[in-house]
């Protein structure tokens, strides 16, 4: 009888467990993991919303978007976390997001208004290298120095995608050029940012193509000052990540009271230190110690999503032809 | 016509392999049938294709070359620490690519031995990146493994063979027209074959050691069409470039290759009178070593960069490891069960059967693991059987290895113990039991501790399917990397070295019960 009672009891829990409304995130891999801000997210937001959020990690930012379209209006997805500006207009495109209703004070040094897209952390791509290295201040500087560098492939990555648009925003037309100049200093490209940045620490190259913040985590979590990064002159590129909500989501209210706790501090507080990124509202304490020996910027550059998508075939190109001699 | 007879049927084998091109094929088919219109192949695809191509027959003709006389080298001669020395072979084959990787570059990179080295002795530096990069990295890989297979050669003539050898007193002439050449005839071709199979979908490996944009590979392309392009009718007709390469490869050597064996034995263990001379010692002697030191010494920076980490492992590092032994243990044993079938099947009329398995490892993983996905989604959720179809595509993917190493021994049970077999009326479970796997022993074991390693390693497919809740060993390794955690990766990186290798020692000792394996 024991055992009854037992299996009894196990079905009610789970039961029980059945009714609490789940919502499922989509977001890209090193959001989820046990190191990045995801664990705690969960616990932040299951606090207050009597729900189970079930966040899943599928690749980087555009194998997310791929998926999406791969599982189209049956996705079991109710919110994508993790976009960014250069993917968004080809996720317009799907139509498969709905508008937010979310108002923040974002403290993004760009204006941000989309009507369905909502900004959760930024920051700017730059070339880390070790603090006591004299880097050069401009792309054309580093195409005349010595200096190696490795780069990630823009076919297979995210910041090898932004790296592309940051020489064909900051050059125009003079980018082929550039990259023609840059050739003999590109040590190797990767498939994607872990490699880079693990060859860079390796000592194959003496400049990585990472973020402004990276060098926080080595100060920050490793109490290691010795990264730094470059500050070009020229500006440095943007990348501001975003979440939205789908349309056929069955949890409309669920995914639009997520939406509204990203912007909140809660969120917010947790990004800088697990996702190594600029929050895209500042929490009421500021920002933690360390990132204010990080570079700003003089100059912010951002292609719009819609251009972004335009000129990524043609930057490409050139990109091909300039590295591949 | 030794082959006619045959004490077990040959269907369970072509059944097998029509599972494994119906889920070749049919995840391809789920690819295409799902694309909008794109824009077909351009000049960029078709470089690619020719790099592609022409790496892959550098790659696996040098690993070739260089594995005769190294497997010669080893068949020839016994010493303390050879059985280890061909277990810890298998190493660098069953290695996530990224942690090779950084192994060959600690020893060539810029930063790497042999430039310190030369920087010390002020000559000019080496660069690794490039065409010699791609085809160095390769052979790491692969010389191991084409060693292997071509040692297995050697392990199948008879030690009566090299008895009356020596009584009829054969130099290196003779010994080489005689005995040698027609093996290597019989295996060659076909470790030609499944190493360029293998260097075709190579990705990572290519881009990063070639040094840019130049080394684009197919695979490489169809991650373009998948994710930057989202243009999936051009991923499955480069994926489909990528079967026909290989299927090419597969027929030509199945056509070039000899298919005598030399006969059955007595099980003695083999004595080498021949290779008794010093100047034979010598260059044995120098061959393993240099063998021992390009692939061992990448493989102790690996350990040695790992040990530190191995402390800062989390908890959940220790979950996946667990995850991912069960995945692997799950996918031996699928593997076994197309493997040994097949493998009967082509030891007699069917030969092209081994062909069709080399499929598995040339199509895209990327291609199989979205079309894969594209069949599971609309009847159940990917998550709920990701183990499973990870376990079921490692497998197939091992397939053509096992195959490799178990057809040989198969066709050579056949041939020479098919009449017997007939005679005694010793068919079905009974042969297996009786005849077959007590003499298939070693080279089920290594196929077996293979498919275990390689499971254990591999990334491919599971990115789709991943698990929210549990991840895999290597995806953890991967995680840590993404999160700055390079140190503590280095540590996964290490248990991962370690698990692989264990497991894959425990089925290659497991196999090897006769002594000179």
């Amino acid at each position: 009888m024991k055992y009854l009672a037992f299996a009894t009891g196990m079905l009610a829990a789970t039961t029980a467990i059945a009714e609490t409304p789940v919502l499922t995130v989509y977001t890209y891999d090193s959001f989820v993991s046990n190191w990045g801000p995801g664990p705690s997210v969960e616990k932040a937001f299951e606090a207050q919303c009597g729900c189970d959020l079930k966040l899943v990690g599928a690749g980087d930012g555009a194998a997310l978007l791929a998926r999406l379209k791969l599982e189209g209006a049956r996705s079991d997805a109710d919110v994508v976390l993790g976009l960014d500006t250069n993917l968004v207009a080809a996720a317009r495109e799907t139509g498969l997001f709905s508008d937010h209703s979310v108002t923040a004070e974002y403290t993004l040094p760009i204006e941000w208004s989309d009507s369905q897209f909502v900004p959760f952390d930024w920051g700017y791509f730059a070339f880390v290298k070790a603090a006591e290295l004299e880097a050069p201040t401009n792309f054309k500087d580093l195409a005349d120095s010595d200096l190696k560098i490795v780069i990630q492939d823009p076919r297979s990555s995210t910041p090898g995608l932004g790296l592309l648009l940051w020489v064909k925003e900051a050059y125009g037309d003079e980018a082929k050029s550039v990259w023609e100049g840059l050739a003999d200093n590109v040590v190797t490209v990767t498939k994607g940012w872990s490699e880079a940045y693990g060859l860079f620490l390796d000592g194959e190259a003496d400049m990585v193509l990472s973020y402004t913040t990276s060098p926080a985590y080595h100060l920050i979590a490793e109490e290691d000052a010795s990264k730094a990064a470059a500050a070009f002159d020229e500006g440095h590129y943007m990348q501001i990540e975003v979440a939205g909500k789908l349309a056929a989501s069955d949890q409309q209210d669920l995914a639009d009271q997520f939406l509204a706790f990203m912007v909140t501090d809660d969120f917010q507080a947790i990004i800088p230190t697990t996702n190594w990124m600029y929050p895209a509202v500042t929490p009421k304490e500021g920002l933690p110690k360390g990132f204010e020996t990080l570079i700003t910027p003089e100059k912010s550059l951002l292609v719009s999503p819609e251009k972004a998508d335009m000129v990524r075939d043609a930057a490409l190109a050139e990109w091909l032809d300039a590295l591949s001699q | 016509m030794a082959g006619r007879v045959i004490a077990i049927r040959a269907w369970p084998g072509i059944g097998a392999a029509a599972f494994v091109a119906a889920l070749i094929l049919g995840t391809l088919l789920a690819v295409a049938l799902r694309a909008e219109a794109g824009r077909g192949l351009g000049p960029s695809e078709w470089a690619a294709l020719r790099f592609t191509v022409s790496q892959a027959l550098w790659s696996a003709g040098l690993s070739v070359l260089l594995a005769v006389p190294v497997a010669r080298a080893l068949a020839r001669r016994r010493f303390i620490g050879r059985r280890l020395f061909i277990s810890l072979l298998g190493v660098p084959f069953i290695l996530p690519v990224i942690v090779a990787v950084l192994g060959l570059l600690a020893v060539f990179g810029r930063s790497g031995i042999v430039n310190s080295a030369l920087r010390w002795a002020e000559l000019p530096e080496i660069s690794i990146y490039g065409f010699h990069g791609v085809v160095l990295a390769h052979v790491f890989f692969n010389l191991p493994l084409a060693t292997r297979l071509i040692l297995q050669g050697w392990q199948q003539v008879p030690a009566e063979r090299f008895r009356l050898a020596a009584q009829l007193g054969f130099g290196s002439k003779d010994m080489w027209r005689i005995i040698e050449a027609p093996m290597l005839r019989r295996v060659v071709p076909q470790s030609f074959a499944v190493i360029f199979a293998l260097c075709i979908s190579s990705f990572a490996v290519a881009l990063t050691l070639g040094g840019g944009p130049k080394a684009t590979t197919v695979e490489l392309a169809i991650y373009q069409a998948f994710r930057f392009d989202f243009d999936l009718g051009r991923a499955a007709l480069l994926s489909c470039l990528q079967l026909v390469m290989v299927g090419a490869a597969a027929l030509l050597a199945l056509k070039l290759s000899d298919r005598d064996g030399f006969g059955a034995g007595l099980d003695r263990p083999v004595l080498r009178w021949d290779a008794d001379t010093a100047p034979k010692v010598a260059l044995d002697t120098c061959v393993i070593l240099c063998a021992a030191v390009f692939l061992l010494v990448p493989l102790s920076l690996v350990v040695l960069d790992g040990i530190a980490g191995l402390a800062q492992l989390p908890r959940q590092v220790w979950q996946a490891a667990w995850v991912s032994v069960l995945v692997s243990l799950a996918s031996t044993g699928i593997m076994v069960a197309l493997a040994l079938p097949i493998a009967i099947a082509s030891s007699s009329r069917h030969r092209w059967l081994e062909a069709v398995a080399l499929l598995g490892i040339a199509a895209s993983p990327l291609v199989i693991g979205t079309g894969l996905f594209l069949i599971i989604y609309p009847i159940a959720n990917p998550f709920s059987v990701a183990f499973p179809v990870t376990a079921l595509v490692n497998a197939v993917m091992a397939l053509p290895f096992a195959l490799r190493m178990l057809i040989g021994p198969v066709r050579d049970v056949v041939q020479d113990y098919g009449r017997l077999s007939g005679s005694l009326d010793i068919k079905g479970w009974a042969w297996m039991r009786l005849v077959l796997l007590p003499r298939v022993r070693g080279a089920l074991g290594f196929s077996c501790g293979l498919t275990a390693a390689l499971s254990m390693g591999d990334l491919g497919v599971i990115a789709l399917f991943a698990d929210p809740e549990r991840a895999t060993l290597p995806l953890q390794m991967y995680r840590l990397m993404g999160s700055y955690r390079m140190e503590a990766a280095s540590g996964a990186a290490l248990l991962l070295l370690c698990l692989s290798f264990g497991l894959f020692w425990a089925f290659d000792r497991g196999g090897r019960g006769h002594a000179e394996a």
